[in-house]
């Protein structure tokens, strides 16, 4: 098999997802470009080396529809043979399409690459793409649909997390978000979106909220418990786990992720075409892997990826230096760490979705550059990259150092 | 036109009218020659210049149709593989989809001159014409009641009706199975006109003179659904709750009203003649599912089967109650006046002191009150239930009743005198009845003086709202009794099973065993949450904690210290230990104190599992198999079912099923115990109870007479076949 390495990683600041959001004003198509185009920049790259353009995107309807990455490639004045292909995991589809670009290379069928993804919440809005999931009576009954945010509530529930610890999670991920900022480590990774005129739109993260804190979280009320009382989600869930008696609604708009709009991709190639392009490795991929898992109560995938990959690449848990799970929901995170035994400063070390947003089909691509930078910040070997995915799955990569 | 099921006439003006006229049927009903007629209508209409329209009435005068032939469409087909079955049944299916198609795009107008209520296939006859004037009566109910027997509406209703009303409105009302009058039914958009019952087949032709170029909604280029389609913003909102709602009611137990949905959802999709044909094969579908037989049979025939006089001795002369006694005005006493009230009888409600009398029929008056409160009742018919009800003191009063039912305190000797005060003033062929609902009825009769007179009345409560009436017969209980009882239970709109004398008849003793087995979970460290959840997800009505609640858990625990003594054990198992603990170290005897196995708040509304009682333990079991616990539920309360058979308690499937789903809300799609053991077959119900009873006791151990059915592959519908009579 090819040895795939990762030679860069550029994502967007993330504008908040509404009509007032900084990045509101720009299309799907320009947040894509702009990324490419950052890729392709920064490396000198001659265009004509890249084989295809892998990007995510999970509500691919309207400007985002019909094969998004094909158009931004086109839009991004990249060679008329760079071909695009839009793929769409849910949540991680960003960095499916790392995986999948990866692959590629992997398996001796492309020498270069780029993996990445991109969301325009505040454009296209969650959900647009309709689906047939919550609607189509015949597998809304069978696999015992439930929202996502009520699953989120299912699991604090099970696990037994209060709303203190839900709300003190967040609280960190805030804290640690603004530090990460203020300190500068966002800083290689990050490339501003600009306008028509070259003028800065957005610089930094828009959704932040570094003096979050239990007082203030604690006066929010509970996103889901209307959905999950009034409109019979919670009664589903609790046929699907019949030892719950009552749902205990923690999560809300203070510790779950953000709602926002960015783009990111990551730059992939054989050592030799690497090379050739006088382009410098800085990780490699080592495994990756997706898993799926019981659809209704939907984010526990992490725990069984984790395993998943960590068997297939012969490594035990304790052998991964610094973790990145997207920050869905505060429930997804703690579970994980209860399940694998992984104190908090191993993860999420600069914050996550909560405090800086998750622009959903660019957030696994995102998490790929903001994990490479802090292992090299650190100097450490390995680290893993894992989402929670919608209808019950989760996906996983394991990069090491070079 | 020679027509089997409808009266064909042409008039000046070249437009025609069938009525309809099933032969040999006091009620319309659509059968498979029905279908036939209409086709021939359809293209007579299409290819006859002469016609310029056609009217669909009714020559019956009580309805316009109340539906299909459930009759037909439960039986037919044994002799075909599921397959030919499934083809033969789809095929005549479409042959109704044909016809209605046929006469909604002929190019010529039809109206429906609907003068009587029009249910199921009849309501979707009308849908298929272009124009429905509805008579104004308000008793006339128009809908798709489908839902409510296990079926789903077949003739083009789940695509017409969502196409008129929009698919909120019309998955409401076809999944409970509702029906509405003529206002309501003009309001929500399902008919077009209300007019005098003498003027509807008028106002139809008018109609049709008045139409240039019929056409339905749907067939119009310019429609769109009401309310948008499964994937307009609105549209998925209606489905994605409405999947939800739904599972949260059915538990996923009916396969009816999944497939209603799914009907609804596809054919919105699709055009209306694609959609017709994904509706059918639904139909057809749902006909295979046992859910579907069982309800049919249990929910529909048997019921009807009960409610004429199945088990009626045929030979009695046809006897009415016109003045009843009840003695007692408690709860129940007044419960049972106030059905005899409503349905004319006379009442003479008697207790110890006038002031209790009176306090009965003011518990009557407050039934009133909340029918009135929800527009089910009216002051003028309040006022006339209550003049029927005349408290009373002296038991004089009784001396013209035909028929007086005891419901005085649960005790022997209160019983005993009350049989002898009212015997002394009852007329020789007065029937006395008891509403015991365990002490047996021999054993009470022995209190009176004319025993073959002396009856068991088992009603339940609450008496206005339960449908079932248990009959017990006491060693020496007559015919007459028997007759007299039945009659007065058909007057007063409830459905009889008749049982024979034991302790707990027949309902009380099988209920009993659903709240032992909870009990029994907890005992083994199952959590109550579970318990609870998995109780009402096997499809009762609510989990065996919060029955124990209800009935008391004092009482339970001193029912269960009884028996133990009475078959003389002394060492206390797990469940009587857990009702110890509950009622005399944490004072929770249930419910009626706000406090048993849940907290209640002051209205008596269920809050949460007792908080202590979850805490009580820290390894509570979670990994129980839900399937298996489902199982234990209804297995535990089939197997007491199939005791009752073995010892005579109960003699007709009907009366199991029936009696199991309207006295104590058993599993309704299993179609009540006894089909619940058939659908399962007696081998593999026997080798099930077996199973269990190695893995949680004897209690599961199957009796003789399962034994025997196994292994003779017999069906309780087929051994105990029901006697069919003529009503």
């Amino acid at each position: 098999m090819t040895d795939c390495y990762i030679y860069d990683a550029v994502r967007t600041p993330r504008g908040r997802g509404k009509v007032d959001g900084a990045l509101h004003e720009v299309s799907t198509l320009e947040l894509a470009t702009q990324a490419l185009r950052a890729v392709r920049e920064r490396n000198a790259l001659d265009t004509t080396r890249v084989d295809d353009v892998v990007l995510g995107c999970v509500d691919p309807v309207c400007e985002a529809g019909a094969d998004i990455a094909r158009i931004a490639v086109l839009n991004a004045d990249y060679a008329d043979s760079v071909s695009g292909v839009q793929i769409n995991r849910f949540c991680a589809s960003g960095l499916e399409a790392v995986n999948m670009a990866a692959a590629q290379i992997m398996a001796g069928q492309s020498d270069m690459t780029i993996g990445g993804g991109v969301e325009s919440m505040s454009r296209v809005g969650m959900g647009a793409s309709g689906g047939a999931w919550p609607v189509d009576p015949q597998i809304a009954f069978k696999s015992y649909f439930t929202p996502q945010g009520v699953s989120a509530d299912l699991i604090a529930t099970l696990d037994g997390f209060s709303r203190d610890d839900v709300d003190a999670y967040a609280v960190e991920s805030q804290r640690r978000a603004a530090n990460a900022w203020d300190q500068g480590w966002f800083r290689n990774s990050v490339v501003p979106v600009k306008d028509l005129l070259g003028q800065t739109l957005l610089a930094r993260d828009e959704h932040m909220r570094p003096d979050a804190s239990m007082q203030s979280l604690g006066a929010l009320n509970p996103s889901f418990a209307q959905m999950g009382e009034f409109a019979g989600f919670d009664a589903v869930a609790i046929q699907r786990y019949p030892q719950v008696e009552k749902i205990n609604h923690v999560h809300h708009a203070g510790n779950s992720s953000g709602i926002v709009d960015g783009a990111a991709a990551v730059l992939l190639a054989t050592k030799e075409a690497g090379d050739a392009a006088n382009l410098r490795p800085r990780a490699r991929v080592k495994a990756f892997a997706s898993i799926g898992s019981e659809p209704a109560i939907m984010l526990t995938g992490p725990g069984l990826v984790a395993d998943k990959v960590l068997k297939r690449a012969g490594m035990k848990s304790s052998d991964i230096d610094l973790y990145e799970l997207n920050e869905a929901f505060a429930s997804v995170v703690l579970r994980f760490m209860q399940v694998l035994d992984i104190a908090h400063d191993r993860i999420n070390v600069n914050g996550g979705a909560i405090a800086m947003g998750h622009p959903l089909g660019a957030t696994g691509a995102m998490l790929v550059g903001t994990l490479l930078d802090e292992m090299e910040r650190r100097d450490v070997e390995t680290g893993m990259v894992l989402l929670c995915v919608g209808a019950g799955m989760g996906t996983a990569t394991i990069l090491e150092r070079v | 036109m020679e027509l089997t099921n409808f009266r064909w006439d042409v008039d000046a003006d070249g437009i025609a009218t069938i009525a309809w006229d099933s032969p040999g049927r006091s009620m319309n009903v659509l059968t498979t020659s029905t279908i036939a007629d209409l086709g021939t209508v359809g293209e007579r209409l299409a290819t006859d210049s002469a016609l310029k329209g056609l009217v669909i009435t009714s020559a019956k005068t009580n309805a316009f149709c109340a539906g299909a032939a459930l009759d037909e469409m439960a039986s037919g087909g044994r002799s075909l593989s599921p397959e030919e079955a499934a083809a033969a049944r789809f095929h005549g299916v479409m042959r109704f989809h044909a016809a209605l198609r046929k006469l909604e795009s002929c190019g010529k107008p039809v109206a429906a001159a609907i003068n009587g209520l029009a249910l199921g296939g009849g309501f979707e006859v009308t849908l298929a014409c272009h124009h429905r004037v509805v008579a104004d009566v308000p008793k006339l109910q128009l809908g798709l009641p489908e839902a409510k027997v296990g079926v789903l509406p077949g003739g083009g209703g789940t695509q017409r009706l969502p196409r008129l009303i929009g698919a909120m409105q019309a998955l409401q009302l076809m999944l409970k199975g509702e029906t509405v009058d003529p206002p309501k039914a003009l309001a929500l958009g399902m008919i077009h006109a209300i007019a005098p019952a003498d003027e509807v087949v008028a106002r139809a032709k008018e109609w049709i003179k008045s139409v240039k170029d019929p056409k339905q909604p749907w067939d119009k280029t310019d429609f769109h659904i009401p309310g948008g389609g499964p994937y307009s913003k609105t549209g998925s909102q209606v489905f994605m709750m409405g999947n939800a709602m739904l599972r949260k009611e059915s538990y996923g137990n009916y396969p009816a009203q999944r497939y209603i949905m799914a009907c609804v959802y596809e054919g919105l999709l699709l055009p209306i003649e694609a959609a017709c044909r994904v509706e059918a094969r639904y139909f057809v579908k749902l006909l295979g599912e046992p859910e579907s037989r069982a309800m049919i049979r249990s929910l529909f025939l048997s019921m009807q089967e009960l409610g004429k006089g199945a088990r009626r001795p045929a030979d009695e002369a046809k006897t009415d109650v016109k003045r009843l006694g009840v003695l007692g005005a408690g709860v129940m006493g007044a419960g049972i006046a106030y059905v005899a009230a409503l349905a004319g009888i006379h009442v003479v409600l008697i207790d110890t002191s006038a002031e209790k009398a009176e306090a009965g029929r003011a518990t009557v008056a407050g039934i009133l009150d909340r029918q009135i409160a929800r527009g089910r009742s009216t002051e003028q018919k309040k006022a006339d239930v209550l003049a029927r009800i005349q408290p009373a003191v002296d038991f004089a009063a009784l001396a013209s009743a035909d028929l007086v039912i005891e419901a005085v305190f649960e005790d022997r000797a209160v019983k005993a005198e009350a049989t002898r005060n009212a015997e002394a003033a009852m007329t020789a062929l007065a029937i006395f009845g008891s509403n015991t609902s365990t002490l047996p009825i021999t054993g009470l009769a022995e209190a009176s003086s004319r025993p073959d007179g002396f009856i068991g009345v088992h009603f339940f409560s609450p008496v206005d709202r339960m449908g079932l009436v248990e009959i017990i017969l006491g060693k020496r209980t007559s015919r007459r009794a028997l007759a007299t009882a039945i009659d007065f239970v058909a007057k007063i709109r409830k459905t009889p099973i008749v049982v024979n004398d034991s302790r707990g008849f027949y309902t009380s003793r099988c209920f009993g065993t659903y709240t032992r087995e909870g009990m029994a979970m907890l005992a083994e460290g199952i959590h109550p949450a579970m318990i609870e959840n998995v109780g009402r997800m096997a499809g009762m009505p609510m989990g065996p904690l919060e029955v124990m609640d209800s009935v008391g858990v004092d009482t339970a625990l001193r029912i269960t210290r009884q028996t133990r003594k009475e078959l003389g054990r002394n060492a206390i198992d797990a469940s009587e230990a857990l009702m110890e603990w509950l009622v005399e170290n944490n004072g929770r005897p249930g419910r009626k104190i706000g406090k048993g196995f849940y907290d209640y708040d002051a209205k008596g509304k269920r809050q949460r599992l007792w908080p202590d009682l979850v805490s009580s333990r820290r390894d509570w079991r979670t990994d129980a198999h839900v399937d298996e616990m489902k199982s234990r539920f209804l297995s535990i309360q089939a197997l007491e079912a199939a005791r009752c058979f073995e010892e005579g308690v109960i003699t007709d499937p009907r009366d199991a099923d029936v009696g199991a789903i309207l006295g104590w809300g058993f599993a309704p799609f299993t179609g009540g115990p006894v089909s619940y053991i058939d659908t399962l077959g007696a081998a593999q119900f026997v080798s099930r109870c077996e199973t269990l009873a190695r893995l949680y006791g004897d209690r599961f151990l199957p009796n003789q007479l399962l034994r025997e059915m196994a292994g003779g592959g017999e069906t309780f519908y087929a051994r105990f076949a029901p006697v069919r009579q003529a009503a």
